[in-house]
């Protein structure tokens, strides 16, 4: 072998030694946590913060937590449901993770829940994934989500809507669980306090090709309600604009989120003014919230990759791993006897978040803080979403009696 | 085909289809008008992606799957060169020539050396097309990369007739359609290097028994049909914005457009590119929970029926 | 003549174009030199099997049965069911690609859509968790349905497509794929859309449950090792001579009195029912069935695999299943899991610019030089080598 080869294998195989030495040493104080996101496909831009956002959390703590080292396992989907239990199934069954956290997407939520029945001594923490029905529908003992869902999102924005003027609007949603829950939460509102929604259009997710629906749209509505996300979502926009379309929108939580105003693409003009619910709002003046972004600020600059402000899956991501430490804190890192000690406490915990308190239900759902946003652009010209309305205290039944609260599908609810 | 089933299945298809428009028309003539440009604007986009991979397989009998992904090369590449120079037609130019390279490279470099065996050229062209996609989500990460159209096609062209208001951009997109069309045609039939590519088509021996430099012909036809479909891309990524995913889509259209309009024939990939444009688009604006059905109807249709396409040719 | 005679002829026979080759040059020495040499019990008045067995079984294949069988007991639970089971349903696909392929010369990309059918019938006719499709028949019921259903539709797919040349079927089967794709993402009523079917879980029988790790893995074996023996039988029957006599040359074998067409469709047919059980146990294997699972990623990746175990012989598609598996797992641990489809990308690619026959051909070639160079040390003529 040549001598740099030689030092090379040498250098290696020093460092291999190395590390055994290492890891043996540290194997009995180290807490394993599982880290799924999708960094591949549709949402993978998102995924990505989500992870910026988790890892802030383990970094706000020095890595230890309660005497012992975190150890991050990061794993990733593609926002497919069978992709996403894979990994999952990877992480607690190989890899020997005690608790998981993740995924992001809604119908790998679901999923996720449906496996974490099957292994009943392992904590599972929701990343972002926002579907009414991983925590209202068959609910899993041991799966926690300290994110307030996509319903309770859009709380405040039936409202705001009317305040507005818009009496009538048409609905332009993706087809799938996450919203339908948005447009749940919207509608519940809208049409209690007398809005109409003649026309409800369902597009295909993924799918690009907007001038049908935008012919559709009726003369007579005052705006539109748009509930798409990542590329559909700037599909539409350019489209309609292009099309020569007018009409105000209100836009669900990821129609306006950070990555949608800043896509690599002219400025979209049109959407200031838009009104949208979500759980963040850049321009939100709480401490903890400007304290927050400002270590996201530092630790990520836009040149390393960062959004200008952290958007919602790195703000959900970063609660939901605050949660699983702070529970390790409160039990002293007892994960003993199938952690039945840590679930009682992150049933019981009250979490501080950047945006305000959040305690869980009885289905271990969070109830938290909504904001009703408005988009606006900053003296550099940049598009942000400025603070109407903030909403605390929003549970999952969005006020509603049990009885008369119906899950987001399709047709319901319905007030044409 | 005898007349009476010429007549039986004229009727048996263009009924119904007449008995649509004429509903159409009268319930809401604005969309039925705008749903058709749609219709044809989208089989314009779709045609001159389709042009490319008809050309290559008619004369190399190579099914390039990579074709998708030489799209959305030329689309991000298109990108980037609109981003520097701020000239659309320079970014379209770019993202041709881009993708021609690259298309003559693969050519050059790795097929060449598997002539006659198709299924493996095949294999290499579905390799390719995952390493090329999955290298242009690395550079460009999986955010939304949406170009603008120049500014003399930006906006809507108000004041047409009952439908008010159109793109300019994907007004345009007819006429560029067609004059690719035209062109192409041009070129198989009044030049040279046409006739040696229609020879090759209609029998790859004996053009080259006749003398010729086969490699170069097929390098070329590579070049062009390579280019057409990055050129394609950067009119998509105005259209239709640039996502990973997008390579797939537009792969998957040229397929079906090929498959229903026959395969080597650039009349039937335009044939083909109307039918799945108008269909597509009707199926959004009247039925979008079944789009797709329709689509994989007319399909099935023509496979049952006319196995090489409208146009097609035996192997 | 006999099958083994009819083989000997066809393969001796003018050489075949196109690719993938198959193993003629190999089987035709090895089956003279078999019939030289001289069987052990041949004289004896052993019972048949025994000889046949002496025939038929070599050490490795003792060797392969029983590692399979010992695994599960050695191995963690997450190795039996996350890479074991999930190899040996994929295998079982990707097995009925390699039959339709490899022996039939039809590349068909719609494997994993008619598998997908055999899982959403499976979750649509039985038990899942969206109550307002399923029906919820009794397992014996649905599994037999299911089976059915997805093995005709096997075989509409292939009538469909045998009327075209062979790289069209590649282009065909894409197009029906991705359509059933869209019609599954699209339909609410009976496919759920994008959000699937969840809940579809192996039924319990006789006291055990089917999808636990241990009994499902054992299930998971006697379903790829009924559907190995079944090709194995199957490519030795005048029809599955017949079919590879379609496959190097259809014209002759149509001259010679054969439906080439009729030949091509019971190949659909019988690699729809291989793929239909290989489906259902997939849905059983996720407890859940979505469009993504038939998507294109999904079609593709079958197609990688039955072309990185190598499509000479039906125990490739496992092969390529199980690395399939192991790099799509650990591919994380060792350079980044975004990279996953960039590797397999480059792995397929190299795989087909350099080894078109996959891991089974490299393992040929090494068997070959090391062959060789035995040859070259001896004066000896060397032994046969090996059952191919």
């Amino acid at each position: 072998m040549r001598p740099s080869k030689r030092l090379f294998v040498r250098t290696l195989a020093g460092a291999a030694v190395f590390a055994a030495f290492a890891g043996a040493a540290s194997a009995q104080q180290v807490v394993k946590i599982g880290l799924l996101a999708t960094l591949e496909g549709p949402f993978a831009a998102g995924g990505a913060d989500g992870m910026r956002g988790a890892d802030m959390a383990v970094r706000e703590r020095g890595g230890m937590v309660a005497g012992k080292k975190i150890e991050v396992i990061k794993a990733s989907s593609d926002a497919k449901p069978d992709v996403a239990v894979n990994a999952t199934r990877k992480l607690v069954e190989q890899d020997k993770v005690d608790i998981m956290v993740g995924p992001l997407s809604g119908s790998e939520g679901i999923a996720v829940k449906d496996y974490s029945k099957t292994q009943p001594n392992i904590t599972f923490i929701n990343g972002s994934s926002g579907a009414q029905a991983t925590t209202l529908v068959n609910p899993s003992p041991n799966f926690f989500r300290f994110n307030t869902e996509g319903a309770q999102w859009m709380v405040g924005l039936g409202k705001a809507a009317l305040d507005k003027g818009y009496k009538r609007v048409m609905v332009i949603a993706e087809d799938y669980a996450f919203p339908y829950s948005q447009v749940q939460g919207f509608m519940v509102e809208y049409c209690r306090l007398g809005g109409k929604v003649p026309v409800k259009a369902w597009v295909p997710l993924g799918g690009k090709d907007y001038a049908s629906v935008i012919a559709r749209i009726p003369k007579d509505v005052d705006a539109l309600v748009v509930v798409l996300g990542g590329a559909d979502a700037v599909n539409f926009l350019n489209q309609y604009e292009q099309a020569g379309g007018d009409k105000p929108l209100v836009g669900g939580s990821i129609t306006v989120s950070q990555d949608i105003l800043n896509y690599k693409g002219k400025r979209r003009d049109s959407l200031v003014g838009t009104i949208a619910g979500a759980p963040v709002a850049e321009a939100f003046d709480g401490a903890d919230w400007k304290k927050f972004v400002a270590d996201y600020q530092k630790a990520y600059p836009v040149s390393a990759g960062g959004y200008p402000s952290p958007s919602l899956f790195a703000f959900v991501y970063y609660v939901n791993m605050k949660a699983a430490l702070q529970g390790l804190d409160e039990v002293k890192g007892d994960l003993s006897d199938g952690q039945k000690k840590y679930r009682e406490a992150l049933a019981k915990m009250v979490l501080k978040t950047p945006t305000g308190e959040v305690r869980l239900d009885s289905n271990r759902q969070a109830i938290g803080t909504s904001f009703v946003t408005e988009v606006a652009k900053d003296s550099k010209g940049e598009l942000y979403n400025k603070v109407l309305r903030k909403v605390d205290n929003v549970d999952q039944m969005l006020g509603m009696k049990k009885e008369e609260f119906k899950i987001g599908s399709r047709d319901e609810p319905n007030c044409p | 085909m005898s007349r009476f089933w010429k007549w039986f299945w004229g009727i048996a298809i263009g009924g119904p289809i007449a008995v649509f428009v004429v509903w159409a028309l009268a319930s809401n003539e604005r969309l039925f008008l705008v749903t058709l440009l749609n219709g044809l604007t989208l089989a314009s986009l779709y045609f001159i992606v389709a042009a490319g991979f008809t050309l290559v397989f008619g004369l190399m009998r190579n099914v390039n799957l990579a074709h998708g992904s030489l799209y959305i090369l030329g689309g991000y590449l298109g990108y980037v060169v609109a981003e520097q120079t701020g000239f659309w037609l320079v970014a379209l130019a770019a993202g041709f020539l881009v993708a021609a390279i690259v298309g003559l490279a693969m050519q050059v470099s790795i097929f060449r050396f598997m002539q006659g065996e198709d299924l493996r050229q095949t294999m290499v062209t579905i390799g390719l097309s995952i390493v090329i996609a999955d290298l242009l989500l690395w550079t460009f990460g999986g955010q939304v990369h949406q170009l603008s159209p120049p500014a003399w096609l930006d906006g809507p062209l108000r004041g047409i007739p009952v439908i008010n208001a159109y793109s300019k951009y994907r007004l345009a997109l007819l006429p560029l359609g067609i004059a690719i069309g035209v062109l192409l045609w041009l070129f198989l039939n009044r030049t040279r290097v046409g006739m040696l590519i229609r020879a090759g088509v209609d029998d790859r021996g004996m053009l080259s028994a006749s003398g010729v430099n086969v490699n170069l012909v097929f390098a070329i036809t590579f070049a062009i049909g390579a280019g057409l479909a990055g050129f394609g891309g950067v009119i998509g990524a105005v259209e239709l914005s640039m996502v990973p995913g997008e390579d797939v889509r537009l792969l998957l259209a040229s397929l079906v457009v090929v498959i229903v309009g026959g395969m080597g024939s650039v009349v039937g990939a335009a044939i083909g590119a109307a039918i799945l444009g108008v269909a597509e688009t009707f199926g959004l604006a009247y039925a979008p929970t079944y789009s797709v059905v329709f689509t994989f109807v007319i399909l099935v249709l023509v496979l049952a029926f006319r196995p090489r396409g409208i146009l097609g040719r035996p192997a | 003549m006999s099958a083994a005679q009819w083989r000997k002829a066809m393969n001796a026979g003018a050489a075949a174009q196109g690719w993938p080759r198959q193993r003629r040059a190999a089987s035709a020495p090895a089956g003279a030199a078999r019939a030289e040499a001289p069987a052990p019990y041949a004289d004896q008045d052993a019972p048949r099997w025994l000889k046949w067995i002496w025939e038929r079984v070599a050490a490795r294949h003792v060797f392969v049965l029983a590692f399979v069988l010992v695994y599960p007991l050695v191995a963690t639970p997450f190795f039996t069911f996350q890479i074991g089971a999930q190899s040996l349903a994929l295998g079982l696909i990707a097995l009925s690609l390699t039959f339709l392929s490899g022996y039939g010369g039809m590349i068909s990309l719609a494997q994993m859509t008619v598998a997908g059918i055999a899982g959403y019938m499976v979750a649509i006719l039985g038990v899942s968790g969206t109550a307002e499709i399923s029906l919820g028949w009794p397992w014996w019921v649905v599994v037999p349905l299911a089976i059915a259903i997805a093995t005709v539709c096997g075989t509409l797919i292939g009538w469909l497509s045998v009327r075209t040349e062979g790289i069209y079927t590649i282009m065909i089967t894409l197009a029906i794929g991705v359509a059933f794709h869209y019609l599954a993402l699209q339909n609410y009523s009976v496919f759920n859309g994008f959000q699937g079917l969840q809940k579809v879980y192996a039924p319990t029988v006789l006291g055990v449950n089917w999808g636990e790790p241990l009994p499902f893995y054992f299930l998971a074996l006697a379903c790829a090792l009924g559907g190995y023996f079944l090709v194995q039988y199957l490519v030795r029957t005048p029809f599955g001579i017949a079919l590879q006599g379609v496959r190097d040359n259809p014209r002759r074998m149509n001259a010679l009195g054969f439906n080439v067409t009729a030949h091509r469709v019971a190949a659909y047919a019988v690699a729809g029912f291989i793929a239909a059980v290989g489906g259902v146990l997939f849905v059983w294997y996720n407890s859940l069935i979505t469009p993504g699972s038939i998507g294109t990623s999904w079609l593709i990746n079958i197609l990688i695999i039955a072309v990185l175990g190598g499509m000479r012989h039906p125990i490739g598609p496992f092969l390529g299943a199980i690395v399939f598996v192991l790099l799509q797992n650990f591919a994380i641990d060792v350079f980044a899991r975004e990279r996953f489809n960039l590797v397999i990308g480059g792995v397929f690619l190299a795989i087909v610019l350099f080894s078109p026959d996959g891991l089974l051909g490299l393992w040929a070639a090494f068997r070959a030089r090391f062959a060789n160079a035995d040859a070259r040390s001896r004066i000896s003529p060397p032994r046969p080598s090996g059952r191919t």
